[in-house]
């Protein structure tokens, strides 16, 4: 237990730290740097809690294809002249407003619940369903079965998303050659492999 | 504190133990992969390759190792220092995190996890990072270009590779790597899911930035890619990450495909054989026909890597997802149905 503790408290020390590093620090890149140190760190608070199938869809969902874009992009900014040190003072008010509504909302949905601390290692194993099963069975079981329609509701949003940002940044250009490669690979009969004599050369 | 100390001290250290009996023999890997490498690329170019530095060149890698370990790290002026030798680091750590969920054998691993394939696909995703971060942190344009190819490269092929393995996990009904292993006993899955497998063994080859992917390090075109500012131990650190995940995705392509330590036939002399020994004997196969691709295969242009990646292999392995799991269906072959 005090091995879990301590696990515990490094990755989510890690976490709140790396978080106001991604805020304070001045250079963009390092922000989206330290933003995927706390991904990784709470895919450790996920396998603590046995969750080990959410960390990894974590890491490969948002550590290896989000944030990859968000550097992509972010890499390629010219952040050295975008940086005033006078507008950081003009964001905190929305920044203290943004934090007391989301205090406000923890505190709503914790005075609703009960907590029993006592009989904390049930949490590991909520539903009795699913003891026995690996999390990536009882996930596959009731996300296919019950939660079906919203499922499949959420893929198609990020479908319509994708196709969405695709027409919008698509422009066709006059004059632009392309490479037909299934006509370059049928065009049989126009190839000739010539023997070519020494001195005599060849006749195209 | 003492007590705590007490309890977990013989724990940590046969942790310890256990990583550097991965370690050590993975390190000794990749001295032997670089010397077949160049041995195998000198045979077909009909070269000798390396042999001076000891009997038949086998002490060049190491002697290799050795300049690079005394030469001076060069730290260019305009880079951002810290993120520049923290993106070596990074590439090799990963590389060597992957293999603690590798079986060589029955029960041979060093973490039995039930997610062990995502955890691997987590890590090799992760690989990008190194490459990133190197070529940003450069502050000069060739290892920048060189970082933009790879990103792109190995996010695009990452998606092939993705569905490859849900081909094969629908055929195995768990992502346990031992268990995709043990679900290979009649048949080995490169049978059935051939096409799967050659576009798992092309995918690798671009997920590893090997020849003829090799685009992120086109020495004609980017000097050295990503790896051009890096010189002394920090260039090792990448050569070694590099190889090392090599060696994984060979690793991969003979748990997912070739039936990871199982023997061939099921027989008396070749059951008696221990299985990391079919498991390795697997492995250098995979790692020579990476090697022989290497050695065939001219660079591909990079549109046309691009176009291989999301018209030919994304729409492949998308419908052999679908079709593998009708067939199942319909045939009633699927575990746990």
């Amino acid at each position: 237990m005090t091995a879990q503790l301590l696990t515990f408290y490094l990755f989510s020390g890690v976490i709140l730290i790396s978080s106001l590093m991604v805020i304070s620090t001045k250079n963009p890149v390092h922000s989206v740097l330290f933003l995927i140190l706390s991904f990784l760190n709470a895919a450790g608070l996920f396998v603590i809690l046995h969750a080990e199938f959410l960390a990894m869809i974590l890491i490969i969902v948002y550590v290896g294809a989000v944030a990859v874009l968000f550097l992509f992009v972010v890499m390629m900014l010219d952040f050295k002249t975008s940086i005033n040190k006078d507008n950081i003072l003009q964001y905190i008010p929305i920044g203290i407003l943004i934090g007391v509504v989301f205090v406000a909302e923890l505190v709503i949905v914790l005075i609703n619940t009960k907590f029993d601390l006592s009989n904390i290692q049930v949490l590991p194993n909520p539903l009795s369903d699913f003891i026995g099963k690996s999390n990536t069975e009882a996930i596959g079981s009731v996300l296919y079965t019950d939660y079906i329609l919203y499922f499949q509701l959420s893929g198609v949003i990020l479908l319509v998303a994708m196709i969405g940002s695709i027409v919008l940044t698509l422009r066709e250009r006059e004059g632009v050659k392309r490479q037909a490669v299934s006509e370059q690979l049928q065009r049989q009969g126009k190839i000739d492999l010539v023997d070519v004599k020494s001195g005599k050369g060849v006749d195209i | 504190m003492i007590s705590l100390a007490q309890t977990y001290f013989i724990e940590v250290m046969t942790i310890i133990l256990y990583c550097l009996l991965i370690f050590v023999p993975l390190l000794l890997g990749v001295v032997m992969a670089l010397y077949a490498d160049r041995k195998i690329w000198a045979a077909v170019q009909k070269r000798r390759g390396p042999n001076v530095v000891g009997p038949y060149g086998l002490f060049q890698v190491p002697a290799d190792g050795l300049k690079f370990i005394f030469k001076e790290i060069i730290l260019p002026d305009g880079s951002d220092k810290t993120v520049f030798l923290i993106a070596p680091i990074i590439t090799l750590a990963l590389s060597i995190t992957a293999w603690a969920v590798v079986p060589v054998q029955a029960g041979v691993v060093l973490a039995n996890i039930n997610v062990g394939i995502l955890y691997i696909f987590a890590i090799s995703s992760l690989g990008v990072y190194g490459i990133l971060m190197a070529g940003w942190s450069s502050n000069s344009k060739y290892p920048f270009f060189g970082a933009l190819r790879s990103a792109a490269q190995m996010v695009s092929y990452e998606v092939s590779i993705g569905f490859v393995i849900i081909t094969v996990l629908l055929c195995v009904g768990s992502l346990n790597l031992t268990e995709i292993v043990m679900a290979q006993k009649t048949m080995w899955f490169f049978i059935p899911l051939f096409p799967m497998f050659i576009v798992f063994f092309i995918s690798a080859l671009a997920e590893t930035n090997r020849p003829p992917f090799d685009l992120p390090e086109a020495e004609s075109e980017l000097v050295a890619g990503y790896q051009t500012e890096y010189s002394g131990m920090p260039f090792v650190l990448f050569l070694f990450g590099e190889y090392i995940n090599i060696l994984l995705m060979c690793a991969m392509t003979t748990i997912l495909f070739l039936g990871g330590w199982l023997p061939p036939i099921d027989i008396y002399p070749l059951n008696a054989v221990p299985g990391f020994v079919w498991f390795l004997l697997k492995v250098i196969f995979v790692f020579y026909l990476f090697a022989m691709v290497k050695a065939f295969v001219p660079r591909y242009r990079y549109d046309q890597l691009m176009r291989l990646g999301w018209k030919v292999f994304l729409p492949l392995s998308l419908f052999a997802v679908v079709a593998t799991s009708s067939i199942l269906f319909f045939f009633n072959l699927a575990p746990g149905m």
